[in-house]
């Protein structure tokens, strides 16, 4: 306890994860010009950053939501219609959207998300998926906006071929990092132990002056929001929109599924999860269409996570380790230090 | 000596159940109250609406001498009024230290400082200490022991230095040495300022320690005194050994 | 007047039908704990088993539900047995994800094995209806209700008169308690499981007759399902069957007055006011501390 090493916010393992992370995701587009690969890229990179937005309320907080497809879908019809109704103008423009629909969203969604926190479990999960449903109602029925089920095109964007995804994913990049960046600050700050404390017993945490009302709001905002960033990069990308891909129920599922396979309590987790199941998901889509087979071997690896693995390949690797560490005697101190960083701020776990 | 916590009036029902029948009592600063009764006489009931966790259907509370319109456990936690459960209720996700760490009171705009900031840490680290429980702070609290959740739980609360502690059942299911355990500590802080009203069972314990004496039957006080008097009070031995 | 009326009528019918749906997922709920995600895909499940009951062996809907109930019953006891009684420790949200990802495999093979083109069941009544008093009352409609009052009235029977049924609203009002009252926690809820599930089998049949349906019609159900269940205060059957029929008046007034593309809707809207004012739901005692 006597080094101030463990205790100090930055630390030098969790820099070089963060260096060496940047670095990879900025290189990896480069080594390929296959543009279904890069495609996969730019999809699995999103569903990173969706899961560790879900993550902020979903795994910090343990709310189960389950209508982040509802912010997504917000998120890429603002686009569009940002687009496509108020001539913004082509290029990398609409990019700047990205930032007024983020912070737009988020405060939004304050009233509603005040009205669904005043449940929780399984109520919530009931709740958010219905808001999900209600925002697909309004997509199809306001037509005049939205251009209901026949769908609304963005314009395309002006990118050279030989590169088109480039932007996309950079953007999407981008948004990962600043996600997992949100998601650092708040696990090493007050705010995480105040959602890890709502998660554990929220009224026990009422009784000891934690302002659990503001803290949920603030994570549910900000999910929220960040969730909706990446649906307006979504949508210029995809060039169409239509409800029921926009707002889809399975977006928030995926987001779990990946969560839960790396780690819904750890910072690296929902990556690992999308690393390893984005790509499977977009082969699958890919080669079998989206349905049938897809949703069937979908469900059977849902099933076989929460079965197998409860609590995620990050905290059973970093389990792993420590036994191998303990194993050792001369790394007999640098275990207490592993123990905290499992269940406090550290971001290995 | 001043009142520092008064209960006026105070009605409960569940169902077609009073579990609080206008109950009164009064709680004056730097002593310690113990609650008792019968199980079902409504002590927890009235814990639970003093600290703003069910809402009361009549009556009023004043604490540190302001009426408190719609108590609220947060708010009257940072008003000094902090509170254990019966069954103790800890962070199991959380490590011991950070259990410890949560009962510090931040103002909104510190969310985002560091989550176990140096001075927290200290202190946190003291009072695991002073709770046998420093071996055990990097612990997942879901990891400690019955009774080391206790004392834990009891820590926690300490930490933000409330004026008022309600301890619901510090003793019970715990073994004899932990019961002398509870007792020392709660003499400690009381002779450091701190108030308590303490639900308890053990006779011996309540008559050892506590002062004044507020016997609850049916939701209704039906004696409050010095231990000696309450004890030849006829009306207790009635609530006790039935009618 | 008369098109409100009207549209109330065929509500009510059909609000049966819904309540009969949302009653299993109410038992269900009572018993485990865990809200079924699965109960709108199970129901879409028997619809295309009665249709291929219908179109390949000529078997009436209303006959092959002697088949479905059954089967339904063992499937959730199965489902039970297999995958939600290892969870019960480790939280209701677990549950109701794992019922969820169920119902997505299920859709994968329904859309698998019938494709996605929306079927609905055409026996030669189909289209019959009656005119009371000015006012027509389908046939399909009419004798769904009937169906739907006659299987909530054998539930009803088994849990106020049987030993059985005392033993699963134990079960649903404290499972600690019935354990230490020497109730077979596990087995009643396998059975209650079965029961609710069995319920949605009951529906099936008379939905596809009603509605055109495919895979994808579960979320819609769904939707419904889920909106009754948190209306009608998650454990509470009456406040079901109220929601339920609640549920069904509105999207048939709406359809017929408005717009038939704000019927699910305006339920919604209805659902969030309550919420707004009862965070416990219309009859339920409290959602917060109890889940």
């Amino acid at each position: 306890m006597t080094r101030p090493g463990p205790h100090s916010r930055i630390r030098p393992a969790g820099t070089i994860q963060a260096v060496a992370f940047v670095a990879v995701v900025a290189v990896l587009p480069l080594i390929t010009g296959q543009h279904w690969l890069v495609s996969l890229l730019v999809f699995t990179v999103m569903y990173a950053g969706l899961a560790s937005a879900w993550n902020l309320l979903g795994g910090y907080a343990g709310y189960p939501a389950l209508g982040h497809g509802a912010f997504f879908g917000v998120g890429a019809y603002a686009m569009a219609i940002g687009t496509s109704h108020l001539g913004v103008g082509g290029g990398y423009r609409p990019f700047v959207l990205i930032v007024p629909i983020a912070v737009g969203t988020a405060l939004v969604v304050l009233p509603i998300a005040r009205l669904l926190l005043r449940t929780r479990a399984a109520a919530f999960a009931v709740l958010s998926i219905t808001l999900m449903f209600m925002v697909q109602t309004l997509a199809y029925n306001i037509r005049s906006l939205t251009g209901g089920s026949s769908g609304l095109i963005v314009p395309l964007a002006p990118f050279p071929a030989a590169i088109f995804e480039r932007p996309f994913y950079y953007a999407m990049a981008a948004l990962l990092a600043l996600t997992l960046a949100v998601c650092w600050v708040v696990r090493t700050s007050k705010l995480g132990l105040a959602l890890n404390a709502v998660r554990d017993d929220e009224d026990r945490a009422r009784g000891l002056g934690v302002q659990t009302e503001l803290v949920k709001l603030v994570a549910f905002a900000v999910s929220a929001g960040l969730t909706a960033a990446f649906g307006a990069v979504w949508a210029y990308y995809i060039t169409f929109l239509y409800p029921g891909f926009a707002i889809d129920p399975l977006l928030a599922l995926g987001a779990i599924l990946m969560a839960f396979l790396g780690g819904r309590r750890t910072l690296w987790g929902p990556v690992v999860g999308a690393a390893l199941i984005g790509p499977a998901q977009q082969y699958f889509a890919y080669r079998f269409g989206a349905s049938q087979l897809y949703l069937v071997a979908y469900a059977a690896l849902f099933l076989l996570v929460i079965y197998l693995l409860p609590e995620g390949i990050v905290p059973s690797l970093a389990r792993r380790l420590r036994r191998l560490r303990r194993a050792s005697p001369a790394a007999a101190t640098h275990d207490q230090v592993a123990t905290d960083s499992i269940f406090s701020a550290g971001d290995l776990g | 000596m001043t009142a520092l916590l008064a209960v006026e009036g105070l009605t409960k029902s569940f169902g077609g159940v009073r579990a609080l029948d206008e109950c009164s009592f009064e709680i004056a600063e730097g002593s310690v109250g113990a609650l008792i009764g019968p199980n079902g006489s409504g002590k927890t009931t009235a814990f639970n609406v003093i600290t703003g966790y069910q809402a009361a259907d009549a009556g009023g509370l004043t604490f540190r001498g302001r009426a408190v319109r719609r108590p609220d456990p947060c708010r009257l936690q940072r008003l000094g009024l902090a509170r254990t459960f019966q069954q103790p209720r800890v962070f199991p996700g959380l490590s011991a230290l950070e259990n410890v760490v949560l009962g510090r009171n931040q103002p909104w705009h510190a969310l985002l400082r560091d989550r176990v900031p140096g001075p927290d840490r200290r202190r946190a680290e003291e009072l695991l200490d002073e709770f046998g429980l420093a071996a055990h702070a990097h612990m997942p609290a879901g990891r400690l022991s019955y009774g080391q959740r206790k004392l834990l739980e009891f820590a926690g609360v300490l930490m933000a230095e409330p004026v008022l502690v309600l301890l619901d059942e510090p003793t019970a299911g715990v073994n004899p040495i932990m019961v002398k355990t509870m007792e020392d500590h709660i003499r400690r802080r009381h002779a450091q300022g701190v108030t308590f009203l303490i639900v308890a069972h053990e006779m011996q314990f309540v008559m050892s320690l506590c002062d004044p004496v507020i016997v609850l039957d049916h939701g209704r006080r039906i004696a409050c005194g010095a231990p000696g008097e309450v004890q030849k009070d006829p009306r207790v031995l009635d609530a006790y050994l039935g009618d | 007047m008369h098109l409100f009326v009207q549209a109330t009528i065929v509500g009510i019918l059909f609000g049966g039908v819904y309540a009969l749906i949302a009653s299993g997922q109410a038992i269900i709920f009572g018993v485990t704990r865990t809200v079924n995600f699965a109960q709108a895909i199970f129901t879409i499940l028997c619809a295309y088993l009665s249709y291929t009951l219908f179109t390949d062996f000529g078997i009436d809907p209303f006959l092959s539900i002697l088949v479905l109930v059954p089967a339904m019953f063992a499937f959730g006891i199965g489902i039970y047995v297999l995958l939600l009684r290892r969870l019960s420790r480790s939280g209701a949200e677990l549950g109701l994800l794992v019922l969820y990802g169920l119902g997505i495999g299920i859709q994968g093979v329904l859309d698998f094995v019938y494709k996605t083109n929306n079927r609905v069941i055409t026996p030669g009544y189909a289209n019959n209806s009656w005119t009371v008093a000015g006012y027509q009352i389908p046939e399909v409609r009419f004798f769904a209700f009937l169906l739907a009052v006659a299987v909530l009235g054998t539930l009803q029977l088994i849990r106020q008169r049987t030993k059985l049924g005392r033993a699963l609203r134990a079960t649903t009002q404290n499972p600690v308690a019935s354990r230490l009252l020497g109730v077979d926690v596990e087995r009643i809820s396998a059975i209650g499981m079965g029961l609710g599930v069995a319920a949605a089998g009951a529906a099936g049949g008379v939905f596809g007759m009603i509605l055109p349906f495919n895979g994808n019609t579960q979320y819609d159900l769904l939707s419904k399902l889920l909106s009754i269940a948190v209306l009608g205060g998650l454990l509470s059957m009456p406040g079901t069957i109220v929601a339920a029929v609640i549920l069904g008046v509105v999207e048939s007034v709406v359809a017929a007055t408005i717009s038939p593309d704000w019927s699910a809707f305006s339920f919604l809207v209805v659902l969030f006011a309550v919420l707004i004012i009862r965070p416990q739901g219309l009859f339920g005692r409290r959602l917060r501390g109890a889940l």
